[in-house]
């Protein structure tokens, strides 16, 4: 589909736009990344607590 | 059904980013004409100012939280405070990144120290990083609070100077889009520009809240250690 779209455009000037596109996306899913290894840590956070909490009972 | 839905907020937004960011690049790819004037990298545009107008609309909300730490001794708005302007340094990042990008396509060169939008928005994202800086290298607690918040509401002055920078030149080659006259652009193109800038707000608004989900959570088991290990 986007193959309808590029021939149009010079490829130098394709490749920007792809870059400039690509950066915003790759940023994106760079936090996702790291908001999920933050979630892991927190849940074996929790975890330890909870085994804490259970021993002390 | 309401609560339903507040419960499920970031995965509501979530849902409603990745709809509206598949509208904006379909618009932006398959329906929008290339522009005459700046051919086909105008097609940046409709991502490189959403984005720059989405870090004014952090460091905005951050400024607005911090007044609320200041005015009314809200201690949750200054972690909602620095989540906004965390956010804010990020999109600062992209807009600096996809506009040294278009400019390079446009202009030939990656930055221009003579033009004083791009030297202004240079200096108010290093503002806000700064303030990083300052927030870390201070203990927690109330007075640490109050630093943040002010130096959050000296860094949202920046804004409409640097908004207004490229209207108060008299000499630049940075394109102004936004006039008192309304928008220079053809109807498809501005309709394009404003599904790309509710999909950039919709990523801040789903960032923002899961990652102060995840700060507040991180918060609620620091104090959990701290009272099993007492």
């Amino acid at each position: 589909m986007i193959a309808a779209v590029v021939p149009k455009a010079p490829p130098s000037e394709w490749q920007y736009v792809a870059g400039a596109y690509l950066v915003v996306f790759v940023a994106v899913l760079a936090w996702v990344a790291i908001i999920a290894a933050k979630l892991q840590r927190l849940q074996r956070q929790l975890g330890e607590l909870v085994r804490k909490a259970a021993e002390r009972d | 059904m309401p609560r339903l839905v507040a419960q499920n907020r970031a995965g509501s937004l979530a849902v409603l980013t990745v709809a509206l960011l598949a509208a904006a690049l379909a618009l932006i790819f398959f329906y929008v004409p290339t522009d005459p004037d700046q051919g086909f990298s105008q097609r940046i545009f409709y991502f490189h100012v959403p984005v720059a107008l989405t870090s004014y609309v952090c460091f905005g909300w951050g400024a607005w939280k911090a007044l609320r730490v200041l005015w009314k001794h809200d201690e949750a708005a200054d972690l909602q405070s620095y989540v906004a302007i965390h956010q804010g340094v990020i999109f600062g990042a992209l807009t600096l990144l996809t506009g040294s990008i278009w400019a390079k396509a446009s202009w030939g060169v990656w930055w221009l120290w003579s033009e004083n939008q791009l030297v202004l928005f240079l200096v108010l994202f290093l503002f806000y990083c700064a303030y990083f800086m300052l927030r870390y290298s201070v203990e927690p607690g109330r007075s640490r609070e109050n630093m943040c918040a002010v130096y959050a509401l000296f860094g949202v002055v920046l804004i409409p100077v640097s908004f207004l920078a490229i209207r108060l030149s008299q000499r630049f080659i940075h394109p102004v889009v936004f006039t008192l006259h309304g928008p220079q652009m053809a109807g498809s193109q501005f309709f394009t520009f404003c599904v790309a800038w509710a999909a950039m707000l919709a990523i801040f608004a789903t960032l923002y809240s899961v990652e102060l989900a995840g700060k507040r959570i991180d918060g609620h088991i620091r104090e959990l250690r701290e009272l099993l290990s007492s």
